[in-house]
């Protein structure tokens, strides 16, 4: 069996495979809209800055009668209303007591308030600090850092307008400077404001395509060989390799088709740019497979019907999605899920791919990422093929 | 391959770990012999056929195919085979002539004498006109039609067949026994066939292989198995008395001839008889209690009575013990008598 007949065979066993996902017309419909499902959710349900309206705020003021004991409180509610009138931010609600307002979040109506104590004026006229008080709903973390982050900071530039204008008669050339002497700025290493899509659509292509790879093989073997055609081409006088070999171009065909789905998705409707070589990206993308088809052989020499195999691929992929830094930066996640994290290759093909992408590198930047890949996919496969050797033939 | 024998099987055992599925099981086919394994589900016909067809590795003994070693030489074995599976090797989504080309490819045929050749098959199971339409829309038959002509593309010394027919309607039954009967006539083609069902075996078979629990039980022709019965200076009579009463039933039963006796309906008795003067004593028990014989039989013996003879249990006693049904429920279960 010469290497020619081998190449041969895979190639006609991944064009058979191919044949008939294109005539599988529904599967073809999911395999461009899962892609864009993804991109859609992931892009538009993250966060990002500047974007929060409307949200719903109580406030209860203890600070009262509205008399001349109670002027700095009158004043922080002028400067509230004007900022809000600019900004959106806010939907405030006038509430009695703080008892309500606790009342009011509880029940959903609220999604969180702001207090103001009695003693809010008394202690800015006698020369101290005037704490104000956020209540929020802690039920919902996210919702709740959201209103906290917001408040803090129109309280910040509140104060920071009643320092500049208390600082006024000193007389100095810029009162800015005095009231806050450090100014700060960000300058990316990308010209441009990259999007939260420009940091996940490498990181969505990279999983699309080594996922694909992965559940679709164990899930195209043993299909075949449930449905019992892999016994048709084990009687042939066809090398076993041949068989993997030509089951893994077909789902890397896959893959790709998918990947390049979701980089047109990405150029074309979310204005993500391209930076780097388009042709490393294709590189990686196929040295991603590389590192993961010994681990999709293993995985389908363990499972002996389609059903397992595809729950076995659902519990892989489920954390790897989250642990490779594909939809969240893995700096922000605890030290030991860190760990876990450097040891599965989707970190690196992803980390890799985000920057030739984005920050437009080339090999010399990613060559960690580079060997790591490689590495990983030869031991993989010199695990992998004597497993699959003794599975084929049980 | 000398003598004349394309396989010989030597010792042949296949363990599932604890479990014993094929045990010491040695036979030898004859070129251009047509060889049945029969016996229920579960029996290890389909492990021998597997083994032999380089599908799953012995655990134990040897078997060779056209002298080559199923394990040590698989890949000279393979281009000297067929096989036709109970489940059937075709993909729905690719046209039948696609089918064809894609495991004709695999035995790296010529692309001008694969082409004629598919064309050739499919003529022999008229399918030419449906050459381009996706196998998906084909029924049954013609599916295990495109099925049997798909083993042949390598023209194969050697074919192998498990349950070939079964889920098939009866019609569709007969043809696939013709064609297969029809290829080892002018193909000189080894048939070696898997099947429960007695009519298969019987019609089609040249020698026959009981099989019950990983074992053989009885190796020889159709005709030579029911003389383990026959020989045995016993006969099956079907009679048929008009006026059948309780006390003639007595009477029948308590003659010294008769080994078994069953009713099968109010007129119909099914007996067991042995001795020369058999039927003169049957007549003469009926005679006296005045009955009216409207018809006696000799019913030549079926070879589910030899499974029956040899085994102690019917055929389908055991055939709950694997259920591996794929295709709905399966009719031919229940064996038919051969008269």
């Amino acid at each position: 069996m010469t290497a020619k007949k081998i190449l041969q065979h895979s190639y006609r066993i991944a064009k058979k495979d191919l044949t008939e996902l294109f005539r599988n017309r529904l599967g073809l419909v999911l395999l461009i809209v899962m892609p864009l499902f993804m991109m859609v959710m992931v892009g538009f349900i993250y966060p990002s800055n500047g974007t929060i309206t409307d949200l719903k705020i109580g406030l209860v003021n203890e600070d009262s009668p509205f008399n001349s004991s109670t002027v700095p409180s009158q004043a922080f509610l002028m400067g509230l209303t004007q900022i809000n009138d600019q900004t959106h931010m806010l939907v405030i609600t006038n509430v009695s007591s703080q008892a309500d307002l606790k009342d009011m979040v509880q029940r959903g109506e609220l999604e969180g308030g702001i207090l103001i104590p009695s003693n809010f004026s008394q202690s800015l006229l006698t020369g101290q600090q005037g704490t104000l008080v956020i209540v929020s709903d802690e039920s919902n973390p996210q919702i709740s850092a959201t209103i906290q982050a917001a408040l803090t900071g129109v309280f910040n530039a509140m104060s920071q307008q009643l320092a500049i204008n208390n600082v006024l008669p000193l007389n100095a050339t810029n009162s800015l400077a005095v009231v806050q002497p450090y100014s700060v700025q960000t300058q990316g290493v990308v010209s441009g404001h990259p999007s939260y899509f420009d940091f996940i659509a490498p990181g969505i292509m990279a999983m699309t395509v080594m996922m694909s790879v992965m559940t679709g093989l164990p899930v195209a073997i043993s299909q075949e060989k449930e449905i019992g055609t892999m016994d048709g081409m084990m009687v042939a006088p066809v090398n076993r390799l041949s068989i993997l070999l030509g089951k893994t171009m077909a789902q890397t065909g896959r893959g790709l088709i998918q990947g390049v789905i979701i980089l047109a998705l990405a150029i074309g409707i979310f204005g993500v740019a391209i930076q780097g070589n388009i042709l490393l990206v294709f590189a990686l993308l196929l040295l991603g497979v590389f590192s993961f088809v010994g681990l999709g052989i293993v995985i389908t020499s363990f499972t002996k019907d389609q059903e397992t195999a595809q729950m076995l691929m659902m519990t892989l992929m489920f954390p790897m999605m989250f642990l490779s830094g594909v939809f969240f930066p893995i700096q922000q996640m605890p030290w030991y899920m860190q760990d876990i994290s450097k040891v599965l290759p989707l970190t690196y093909a992803s980390d890799a791919l985000r920057k030739v992408m984005v920050l437009g590198a080339g090999i010399p930047q990613i060559s960690t990422e580079l060997i790591i890949l490689i590495v990983f996919g030869i031991v993989m496969i010199a695990i992998a093929l004597p497993v699959f050797r003794r599975m084929m033939t049980r | 391959m000398d003598n004349g024998k394309i396989i010989e099987v030597q010792n042949l055992t296949k363990m599932f770990g604890k479990f014993t599925a094929v045990e010491d099981i040695s036979f030898s086919v004859k070129k251009g012999e047509i060889f049945g394994l029969l016996g229920p589900n579960g029996a290890g016909k389909s492990t021998t056929l597997r083994m032999l067809s380089t599908l799953s590795r012995p655990t134990k003994g040897t078997a060779t195919i056209g002298g080559y070693d199923t394990v040590k030489h698989d890949m000279e074995v393979r281009k000297l085979i067929g096989i036709v599976s109970e489940k059937m090797i075709i993909y729905n989504r690719l046209t039948a002539k696609e089918n064809l080309w894609f495991f004709g490819s695999l035995f790296n045929i010529p692309k001008d004498t694969l082409n004629k050749r598919i064309d050739e098959l499919l003529e022999l199971v008229q399918l030419t006109k449906w050459k381009n339409a996706q196998v998906g829309t084909f029924s049954t038959g013609m599916r295990q039609r495109m099925n049997v002509v798909r083993a042949l593309l390598n023209m194969p010394k050697v074919l192998f067949l498990d349950e070939p027919t079964l889920g098939l309607d009866p019609q569709s039954s007969v043809e696939i026994r013709d064609f297969i009967k029809k290829l080892n006539q002018e193909q000189g083609t080894t048939v070696i066939i898997t099947t429960h069902m007695m009519v298969d075996a019987d019609l089609l078979c040249d020698r026959i292989a009981i099989v019950d629990h990983g074992k053989i039980i009885a190796l020889d022709t159709s005709t030579n198995l029911k003389k383990i019965i026959s020989g045995a200076d016993t006969m099956i009579v079907k009679l048929e008395i008009a006026n059948l009463t309780p006390g003639m039933l007595t009477d029948i039963k308590a003659l010294k001839c008769a080994d078994a006796v069953t009713q099968e309906n109010s007129r119909q008795l099914h007996l067991i008889v042995h001795g020369e003067e058999a039927f003169d004593n049957i007549i003469d028990a009926v005679r006296k209690r005045n009955g009216k014989i409207t018809s006696m039989e000799n019913l030549q013996p079926s070879l589910e009575d030899v499974f029956l003879h040899i085994t102690g249990h019917e055929v389908r006693d055991s055939a709950d013990q694997k259920i591996k049904q794929e295709h709905g429920p399966r009719f031919g279960a229940s064996p038919r008598r051969v008269r």
